[in-house]
């Protein structure tokens, strides 16, 4: 009965056992969860059965017949489409373009009619897109129905999608979920790769649950909770981690004993004003108003949050402030020194730490090993160099040091960056930017994407760096995460702060306002002067 | 000084398997393209054993023809190494010809406008100019792509014609020697100022151990931070301007150092071999130094075994022309089937590394 059966799955990568016999089977019509922290092999499993892997060991069974799936295009033959993280579009294309892309043709291309057959298909699955639309000017989510069509248009049966949800905004992930049952109506067979416990629960008919490489758990979701999922997928228990973790925003929130959660805290008495940004302006990549008199303080000790709906101007506020992107006006203050016409150099010098959102790209370098990428900002520096000769000794022992000291799984420090799951690469470079000891830490998006231990992780991390007395701003499309780590949490919507409010008692419905662009009474682009 | 610290070291282990991938993957292509130049010969109505063996036989049988391999091989290593400074910052610089033309030019208009001056003086001082102005000739294309975006592939290969016709038209012209029965020639230099030979009788001059010299400051280039400084711009000129290094000043410095290196090929093979300078004494130099480079993988070693490879052929072949009658054009061939077997060595031998 079983679309696709994969039996006794094993996939080795050098140093890493990524599947170990892994069995695996999906129904159709059904929308299968595949549930695991980052690492934990989810991906693979799934690019094995996409063709860009060759397994081991083990078997795949495709309508009850033994295949091997040599290649993404045998996968399609097959009727399996897959949606990966990172898109692979061409953005300069148009929609339709993109989709008939490398389908085989009779030498003339009928554009209009290919136009037509992508939009009968978007229209039976409920999928909203503009075919003629110009792909370089979507947003996330509509790029993501596009690579969704993209494979429908093939004749996929069986959809793969990995962690489809971890870019999209609350709205269009549920516009997402509604276009995904659709489909599995109409008797497509869906895997969804998450680690989104509340996802996977609201969408999914049954659940696959991968720990270190192999199946731990299945179940019929409504059959099992979160609470059950959760243990399986990290092997502890959730609730208690949450708590301990909230426990830990409280005291390190002021009251010096453990404080029961319902009681207000009173806001902490912090330190000097580490940066100050008053009224400045910039401008996106295609050199429109991204920033728009944005203005803002923190204090060393304090974490101020930025929420917003992604793509309202934070990511330009993160890279403006590190000097990556010029200033058109206004003025920024680090620790009372002007830093409007430093260079992004400047800016580091001075020891500040940032977390970029595109750990791929601005991050680090995938293809360097981790030794190179631990050291990025400090090879010019001794001891890791004297007299311009690189010191490997050091090099080495400070790069074994980090890996350490922030839990970076790794067989050795000589790997490249890009053999790393995504919590690895994260904490690579969290350990680079912290290791001295910033006292100004921009920090962009920085769970995205990441499992629930890694998240702690991070969050840990820059609850420890608030404590010992740094000044953090924190960008974060996550409501959750910024309520339960920054004292403040300041708006934005289109270029603008919508005002701020304290976390501790601001209240969703007020913050989902300012998240729709309605300016909080009296506190319109004020900055924080509290 | 009590308490003994356990002291981790960690060392870079030697990835054998892809240096045997890498070797065996060479001598692969080379083997397949010898085989492809036997098919021809063939085909052609020779005899590919004969053929072969007076190639062999030319570029290693005596003491005379294994260093005339070895005189053959200097620029192009230098050549090589040139260019792969440029490459692995991503820089494609194909302007290594011009850049040596320049060198040349350079060093022997200084040797014989101070000729006046000791020959301890006046050679280094050659050696200077030379890399000087292959620096800078390298730089207007460097300065071009830093600061206003220009492709480098194009500018590099303008001032190639550039160069050309430059010593063209100095040879035929202003610097013509004046007793030269109106050959396209500048005058000699001074005899004290030719580079001694390591091997009396033959070619094989100092400009050889220069070189040698050369491929270990290479080795060391890339221990520095200057050398890693330009792997991460070569990598991601996002996360170097990230990390406060500027891309423009990089991109500029290496293609200084590049030009510098063919300035320097230039003015070995001034001083080395014609003292003097002639028309196309650097032709074809620079693209097959680039199918060196290509070949040794970037790294100074590999490409200090291609160019001795490329500097028998060309020995080998010119044997081959005289003793067995093949024309050299079969060298040219296989040359080319090499640069081809090189450059698509990754789909035709399949090696399915699996990067994730």
């Amino acid at each position: 009965m079983g679309v696709v059966q994969m039996v006794g799955i094993t996939k080795r990568f050098p140093g890493v056992l990524a599947n170990d016999q892994v069995n695996l089977e999906l129904h159709k019509g059904e929308i299968h969860g595949l549930l695991g922290e980052n690492g934990a092999g989810k991906t693979t499993l799934m690019n094995v059965l996409f063709g860009l892997y060759q397994p081991d060991a083990g078997q795949i069974l495709i309508r009850d017949q033994a295949v091997t799936i040599a290649s993404p295009a045998a996968a399609i033959q097959y009727g399996i489409g897959m949606v990966h993280q990172h898109f692979r579009l061409v953005p300069p294309l148009t929609v339709t373009e993109n989709i008939i892309l490398g389908l085989k043709g009779r030498g003339l291309l009928d554009v209009k009619a290919a136009e037509r057959q992508v939009k009968q298909v978007a229209e039976a699955y409920g999928v909203q897109i503009d075919p003629g639309a110009t792909v370089r000017d979507l947003s996330v989510g509509q790029q993501q129905r596009v690579e969704i069509l993209s494979s429908l248009y093939r004749g996929a049966e069986i959809l793969i999608l990995d962690e489809p949800t971890a870019v999209l905004t609350p709205q269009e992930a549920e516009s997402l979920v509604v276009s995904l049952k659709k489909m599995a109506e109409q008797g497509k067979t869906i895997v969804f790769i998450s680690h989104k416990l509340e996802e996977v629960m609201r969408l999914t008919d049954r659940v696959t649950v991968l720990r270190a490489g192999r199946v731990v758990f299945e179940a019929l979701t409504r059959d099992t909770d979160k609470a059950q999922l959760a243990r399986e997928m990290i092997g502890r228990d959730l609730v208690s981690l949450r708590a301990e973790q909230r426990n830990r925003v409280l005291v390190l929130a002021g009251a010096q004993d453990a404080v029961p959660a319902a009681e207000p805290v009173a806001p902490r008495a912090t330190g000097a004003v580490v940066l100050e940004a008053k009224a400045i302006h910039a401008n996106d990549d295609r050199g429109l108003p991204a920033l728009r008199g944005v203005s803002l303080i923190i204090r060393s000790g304090e974490i101020l949050g930025i929420a917003g709906v992604d793509g309202n101007g934070q990511h330009e506020l993160a890279e403006t402030i590190v000097r990556l992107r010029p200033l058109q006006a206004g003025q920024l203050f680090v620790a009372n020194e002007e830093a409007s016409n430093w260079s992004a150099d400047d800016f580091l010098q001075r020891s500040t730490g940032y977390i970029p959102d595109d750990r791929h790209n601005d991050g680090l370098i995938l293809g360097f090993d981790l030794t190179r990428n631990a050291t990025l900002k400090l090879f010019r520096r001794r001891p890791f160099s004297s007299f311009g000769f690189l010191n490997y000794r050091a090099i080495n022992q400070f790069t074994g040091q980090l890996m350490d000291d922030f839990d970076v799984r790794a067989p050795n420090p000589f790997v490249r960056a890009s053999t790393l799951s995504g919590g690895n690469q994260q904490k690579l470079i969290l350990a680079r930017e912290f290791s001295q000891t910033p006292h100004l830490v921009i920090a962009s998006q920085p769970t995205r994407g990441l499992d629930i231990g890694a998240t702690t992780d991070v969050h840990q991390r820059l609850l420890g760096e608030r404590d010992r007395g740094a000044a953090i701003l924190l960008i974060s499309a996550d409501l959750d995460e910024i309520m339960l780590l920054c004292d403040r949490v300041l708006v934005m919507y289109n270029g603008q702060s919508m005002g701020e409010l304290d976390t501790h008692t601001a209240d969703m419905q007020t913050l989902g306002l300012m998240m729709a662009g309605t300016p909080h009474s009296g506190a319109e682009g004020a900055g924080g002067v509290v | 000084m009590t308490t003994r610290e356990q002291v981790v070291v960690l060392r870079r282990s030697i990835d054998w398997r892809a240096l045997w991938q890498n070797i065996y993957q060479a001598v692969l292509s080379v083997a397949l393209s010898l085989l492809i130049g036997a098919v021809l010969l063939a085909v052609s109505g020779q005899n590919p054993l004969v053929a072969y063996r007076s190639l062999w036989s030319g570029a290693f049988s005596s003491v005379d023809r294994f260093t005339e391999t070895l005189v053959q091989a200097t620029p192009l290593l230098l050549i090589a190494i040139s260019v792969s400074i440029s490459f692995r910052c991503q820089i494609w610089n194909i302007g290594a010809e011009g850049q040596m033309i320049l060198g040349g030019i350079a060093s022997i208009w200084i040797a014989l406008t101070f000729a006046g001056l000791p020959p301890a003086i006046l050679l280094p001082l050659s050696f200077i100019g030379g890399a000087l102005a292959g620096a800078l000739w390298s730089l207007i294309a460097g300065l071009l792509k830093a600061y206003a975006q220009a492709n480098e592939v194009i500018t590099t290969s303008m001032l190639n014609y550039i160069a050309v016709y430059l010593l063209a038209f100095l040879v035929h012209g202003p610097m013509k020697d004046p007793a030269g029965f109106n050959f396209p020639q500048s005058p000699l230099i001074a005899r004290a100022l030719e580079l001694p030979r390591l091997v009396a009788g033959t070619r094989l001059n100092l400009s050889f151990v220069i070189v040698l010299l050369i491929v270990v400051a290479a080795l060391l280039y890339w221990r520095t931070t200057l050398g890693l400084r330009t792997e991460i711009v070569g990598a991601s000129r996002r996360v170097a301007r990230q990390i406060g290094l500027s891309v423009a000043l990089t991109i500029a410095v290496v293609s200084a150092i590049s030009g510098a290196l063919a300035g320097v090929a230039g003015w070995g093979e001034m001083f080395g071999l014609h003292f003097r300078l002639i028309e196309e004494f650097a032709r074809g130099l620079g693209s097959l130094g680039i199918v060196v480079a290509l070949l040794g993988e970037l790294h100074p070693i590999g490409m200090l075994v291609a160019a001795f490879l490329f500097g028998s052929l060309v020995v080998g072949g010119n044997a081959m022309e005289r003793n067995a009658g093949v024309p050299f054009a079969l060298v040219d061939v296989i040359q080319g089937c090499i640069i081809l077997l090189v450059l698509a060595r990754g789909y035709i031998f399949k090696s399915r590394r699996s990067t994730r």
